[in-house]
């Protein structure tokens, strides 16, 4: 989930609006993308790489090691399952809406399939530097610059925030792991944790979190062992709890998943948790200075 | 989205198999009597989209007509949870013997169907998840190999469940079945009873529509209640807006959910109280100018913080709806700027040219300024 320079990217939806735009910035920014996808244009090259009638067809021509799909809502969950039949490492989901039926049999297609799938519903992945997939500004050298901090985000926007903050205080980031704003994603807070605990560039890690779910909560079990420093911004303090589930959401969260539960998970496992996205970097700042490492 | 009670059961359980008591809606005290008249002994029941009926006093029994209007009399307008009952339940009164509870929901983190069964269903059902979760059996279903009679047998092995141990484990099944088909994101029978001369019976139903499947669920998407909203609320989900008005003072507009809520938590962290939950992100990023509309519509506004972080979302094209929403406008209100992202220099001038306004660099300094604004 941290994209490396050289993997070559597949676009699925290149020739549509949104899908054209943002692989002309990821090109623009180093991405390798090497082909596309549209059933209708297959045999077409589009912004110089040619198109397929589907990513199962691509991958026979052209290895791929990431496929970002830009694909609308009814029909995300075949373009994903194309890519996982394609045997793609890394499948970047930006659709926002798909039917959470379709998002279950997506996850369930993915499981043991060595396809790992990032979102639904994220923004995407950054290493500043190196290349970034999905519709983030990583070509915007205020916002994103190469360094050691590993920031992870359910939101796009403020993920872009914090990676704003964090470059004013001269705290490059070493990945940007855009998780999902969806309820029910592929790679959780605590996975992308892990991906930057092994990640030997990233020496402090931002962690961007929401109230809702209990994802923040599991990552903070993981956090207790880890030697990087850690500071977390949880979103939603003045915001009121969602209470759609009824009886059966509080059996299965068991009053889990608001802003206290969050925070009070995170401290008690050495997380320092922040108050504002400013505060975020200067928190790591600090740690810098502390530890007397180069972050 | 929600169904009541009586459109969950006629549109989901009764297609399903899943047995319901004899039952009637009834929108006056006159229609209700004459429901007991021919169901004969009844419970009353109001109809919203929330739990919690019988301690607000929205369930009544009635044995004879006249108590069947009296009931829907007391209960009709009645406001449970901010709904206003404009309708109620009149049902066949069941001999129950014992109340099960039995779910099927979104598990966050199995990304999969979780199947939930209980034999002491009824209204503690939270209590007891909290102080016994042993007397709560789950199940995950894997949607590869989906959920049939063995598996519900398995489920409920060792329970002591006698005769119902059949009927239960053909509910579950048909639960499962009609949870998939109909996009649910939650269905839930509570109390699931049964009744003397061992009939098991669906006595309650909440069902949840996924908000995401309503346009290939036209006809419950139809049948949901709509959303309780104000008029401003409504006048945005009109443009596809999700805006929530609340009473503080400081409007916020902002673009992706994250963001929007940051920024109400800064501008509570320095001592204000944000006046509305407005985001334009994703799709919605052309529509600043009927947002800004929206914000300034509300009456408690004293100052304003447009805080834009822009990826998808394009700052510029953000901008230029805001500013031309405020030249129409001409509010009287001091406004506060953070803008960056895609589009971002393009996005400043306008702001700068067009209304003379000079944007922050940092958020927290706009909110600051803002928050001291409204005071």
């Amino acid at each position: 989930m941290i994209y490396r320079h050289g993997e070559s990217v597949l676009v699925q939806g290149i020739t549509g609006k949104q899908g054209s735009f943002w692989a002309q910035k990821m090109m623009g920014c180093g991405t390798n993308v090497v082909a596309g996808v549209n059933p209708k244009r297959a045999g077409d090259t589009h912004l110089g790489v040619p198109i397929f009638r589907s990513a199962v067809e691509a991958a026979r021509e052209t290895p791929i090691d990431v496929s970002v799909i830009f694909i609308p809502p009814s029909m995300a969950r075949d373009a994903v399952i194309d890519a996982i039949d394609a045997s793609v490492r890394t499948i970047v989901v930006l659709t926002e809406h798909i039917p959470s039926r379709d998002v279950i049999d997506i996850h369930a297609r993915a499981r043991g399939s060595g396809s790992r799938i990032v979102g639904p519903n994220t923004a995407g992945i950054v290493t500043p530097g190196e290349g970034f997939v999905g519709i983030m500004p990583g070509h915007n050298t205020h916002i994103f610059k190469p360094g050691h901090v590993g920031v992870i985000s359910r939101s796009g926007s403020l993920g872009t925030l914090i990676c704003l903050n964090l470059t004013r205080a001269d705290l490059g980031q070493s990945a940007f792991i855009g998780i999902g704003g969806d309820p029910m994603i592929g790679t959780t807070t605590r996975d992308a944790l892990e991906a930057l605990d092994r990640d030997e560039r990233t020496r402090a890690v931002a962690l961007v979190g929401e109230i809702g779910g209990t994802m923040e909560e599991d990552a903070a079990e993981y956090a207790r062992q880890m030697k990087k420093p850690i500071a977390a911004f949880i979103a939603g303090r003045s915001s009121p709890p969602d209470k759609k589930m009824g009886h059966a959401g509080a059996i299965v969260t068991g009053g889990r998943g608001g802003y206290a539960s969050k925070r009070d998970a995170l401290e008690k496992n050495g997380v320092r948790v922040v108050d504002t996205p400013q505060e975020m970097a200067r928190v790591l700042a600090e740690a810098r200075a502390d530890q007397a490492v180069q972050v | 989205m929600n169904l009541e009670e009586h459109a969950a059961k006629d549109k989901i359980l009764k297609p399903a198999g899943v047995p319901i008591p004899r039952g009637r809606v009834c929108t006056t005290p006159q229609e209700a009597a004459a429901a007991v008249g021919d169901i004969g002994p009844s419970v009353v029941k109001a109809q919203v989209p929330t739990g919690k009926r019988g301690k607000a006093g929205g369930i009544k029994m009635a044995d004879q007509p006249s108590e069947g209007e009296a009931a829907a009399r007391e209960i009709l307008g009645m406001s449970i949870g901010g709904n206003r009952v404009e309708r109620v339940l009149v049902e066949e009164r069941a001999a129950i013997e014992r109340e099960f509870y039995a779910a099927v929901l979104l598990d966050l983190s199995s990304l999969s169907p979780l199947i939930l069964f209980s034999t002491e269903g009824g209204m503690d059902i939270e209590e007891i998840a909290e102080q016994r979760p042993e007397a709560i059996r789950r199940h995950v279903v894997d949607v590869r190999e989906g959920f049939g009679d063995a598996d519900a047998a398995a489920m409920l092995a060792g329970l002591d469940l006698g005769s119902a141990a059949g009927p239960v484990a053909a509910i579950l099944v048909k639960l499962y079945r009609v949870f998939r088909e109909s996009d649910a994101e939650l269905v839930e029978i509570n109390p699931l009873a049964l009744l003397r001369g061992g009939l098991v019976v669906a006595l309650d139903c909440k069902f949840v529509l996924d908000d995401a499947a309503g346009e290939r669920q036209p006809a419950l998407a139809e049948a949901a209640s709509p959303a309780k909203l104000t008029r401003l609320e409504e006048h945005g989900a009109k443009h596809g807006l999700k805006f929530i008005q609340l009473d503080g003072n400081v409007g916020v507009l902002a673009n992706g959910a994250g963001l929007t809520m940051t920024t109400m938590d800064v501008i509570d962290h320095f001592g204000g109280r944000p006046a509305n939950f407005l985001e334009i992100g994703g799709e919605a990023y052309t529509k600043a100018e009927v947002a800004l509309d929206l914000v300034l519509s509300n009456p408690g506004i004293k100052s304003l913080v447009v805080n834009f972080c822009g990826a998808f979302a394009r700052t510029d094209v953000m901008a230029d709806g805001v500013v031309r929403a405020w030249e129409k406008l001409k509010p009287n209100i001091p406004a506060f700027f953070s803008i960056h992202g895609t589009g971002e220099e393009e996005a400043v001038k306008l702001v700068r040219d067009r209304l003379g306004i000079e944007p922050y660099d940092l958020m927290e300094d706009a909110v600051k300024a803002a928050v001291e604004a409204a005071r």
